[in-house]
């Protein structure tokens, strides 16, 4: 039990003793605010900037959500196609990959000449840097299905899509949730990636402003912000992971 | 002995129509295959009265796999044809159940409903599921206790020892009530003594119910236990090199294997085996 909450509490103390070093070494060392600022007052912007950070924050968050959203539902589609297809699987996967590792941020400019400056951009990087995860996931889920398992199914006549639906899609609920996890720190990436050069609101913008204006607190408030707001999603699908796909994590909690 | 064996089966084939009849049955996995002459199995000729146990015993990638895709209806033969019931099959049939050495449980559903799976996928049973889950998971609690599972319905697969999870397999395979029970060496995986537990429950099922059952093995003192008629097949390419009628007399219980009746009919099949091996 001591060391169940040891566990629980160990990410806080490690937290806890890097700012109290960081802190200690800018001190000890007399860093440059310019070159890296004291948590404290990094702690000290966060207040005194709560409102236009707050603003920003809410910008891109809603941005990512919705950037992520769809890359849930595109990505569960083209994984759904191709997982249960070989034919689809060997079409389209060079290609998707090829197009995966083009750099996200190379694509903003040529989204603001189609969308221009403001929401779109920023929603359409959230959704093109994490679909991928959430695509390869549900179509290794599916993939993977035990060939005699499908034999019982098929000599009582099951369809295609009957194996899918009873079978498959449970069994990828696990690769799923695993992949929202990476899929939405992505997605807040790409979103701030692209307000920092196509838009006028959000958090990359502010840290763009910030640096540019050499107020390194506050960039650096920024950057915590992202981290609070990438963290807390994750947590979240963590803990919705837990409570729907028990059974693939038994190992944990078994006798 | 052999030729007065097939007497028999001459005989009792004629009291009523072969359950299952292969006639000449030959299946390669692809047509370039079978061009090239590579068979996976080749000339099968064999047929079951109806209700009868057989077992098919051989060295393992003689094809005894292949043998039970063509008895299912998942794969057609190249050459021959396949009747079971009395039709030629043309595609899976409704009518068999299938069990494995790997139970293949899904783990996100109780006992109870991995063994109702198959009601929701076979007709008659899927279009009134919903409506009368009730009698069918009374059914399979019915089915489960059978077994020895009663208690354990609403536990998950992974929760179960392996004994218990293929006594559930085999419950699933049985659900929808098939009048083809056919096992891919289901006891594999297990230890001596849970092994001989299921032969037990295998034997007691079919003694109630009297399906038909193809058991694929390399188990030799199962298949002797177990069947009334045990096939031996050759290496790949798999050929039926012999029948034999096991006359050992029913009900049979763990007693009989240690009778030299048993011990001869193991040693005999054996060394069947074991010339295939060297040939």
């Amino acid at each position: 039990m001591a060391s169940r909450n040891a566990e629980r509490f160990a990410p806080l103390i490690l937290l806890l003793a890097i700012l109290i070093a960081w802190e200690l070494i800018c001190r000890l060392f007399s860093v440059s605010e310019f070159v890296l600022p004291m948590p404290s007052a990094i702690a000290v912007a966060l207040v005194e900037f709560a409102g236009p950070i707050m603003t920003n924050a809410w910008r891109t968050f809603w941005t990512t959500m919705i950037g992520f959203s769809l890359s849930i539902v595109v990505g569960v589609l083209l994984g759904f196609v191709i997982g249960s297809s070989r034919f689809a699987y060997s079409a389209m996967y060079p290609l998707l990959t090829a197009f995966n590792s083009v750099p996200k941020a190379a694509l903003v400019p040529i989204l603001v000449v189609w969308f221009g400056i403001g929401a779109g951009p920023a929603i359409l990087t959230a959704f093109l840097i994490s679909f991928f995860p959430i695509m390869v996931n549900i179509a290794t889920g599916l993939a993977t299905l035990e060939p005699e398992l499908e034999d019982v199914l098929r000599v009582l006549g099951a369809k295609r899509l009957d194996i899918l639906l009873k079978v498959g899609l449970p069994r990828s609920m696990p690769y799923f949730f695993a992949s929202l996890k990476v899929a939405i720190t992505l997605a807040f990436v790409g979103t701030t990636v692209s307000e920092m050069s196509a838009s006028n609101e959000g958090i990359g913008q502010l840290l763009l402003t910030a640096g540019s204006q050499s107020r390194m607190p506050l960039a650096f408030a920024g950057l915590v912000v992202i981290g609070v707001m990438a963290m807390a999603m994750y947590e979240l699908f963590s803990w919705v992971e837990r409570h729907t796909t028990a059974w693939a994590h038994r190992g944990q909690n078994a006798s | 002995m052999i030729e007065q064996t097939g007497m028999s089966a001459a005989v009792s084939s004629y009291a009523g129509d072969p359950f299952v009849d292969f006639r000449d049955v030959w299946l390669a996995y692809s047509s370039e295959l079978a061009d090239r002459g590579e068979f996976a199995v080749e000339d099968i000729s064999l047929s079951t009265r109806e209700g009868e146990f057989i077992a098919i015993v051989g060295p393992s990638g003689c094809g005894k796999s292949t043998f039970m895709k063509l008895a299912t209806g998942l794969k057609m033969p190249t050459r021959g044809h396949v009747s079971i019931a009395g039709q030629a099959v043309t595609g899976p049939l409704k009518i068999v159940g299938m069990a494995f050495q790997a139970p293949t449980l899904l783990p996100w559903r109780t006992t109870l409903d991995n063994v109702l799976l198959p009601l929701e996928i076979v007709e008659p049973f899927r279009s009134n599921f919903k409506a009368k889950r009730e009698e069918y998971a009374a059914r399979a609690r019915r089915l489960l206790a059978t077994v020895g599972l009663q208690g354990y319905e609403d536990q998950f697969p992974w929760q179960l020892s392996g004994g218990m999870q293929q006594r559930a397999s085999i419950c699933r395979a049985l659900i929808h009530e098939p009048r083809m029970l056919l096992l891919d060496e289901p006891f594999g995986a297990l230890d001596a003594f849970t092994r001989e537990e299921l032969w037990n429950v295998l034997r007691d099922l079919w003694t109630t119910q009297r399906f038909n059952v193809i058991l694929v093995t390399h188990d030799l003192r199962e298949a002797v236990y177990l069947a009334d008629t045990v096939y031996v097949m050759s290496k790949r390419p798999g050929r039926i090199l012999a029948k034999r009628e096991i006359e050992l007399p029913r009900p049979r219980d763990l007693e009989i294997t240690y009778t030299e009746a048993f011990t001869t009919l193991v040693y005999e099949l054996r060394e069947q085996i074991g010339s295939i091996r060297k040939g």
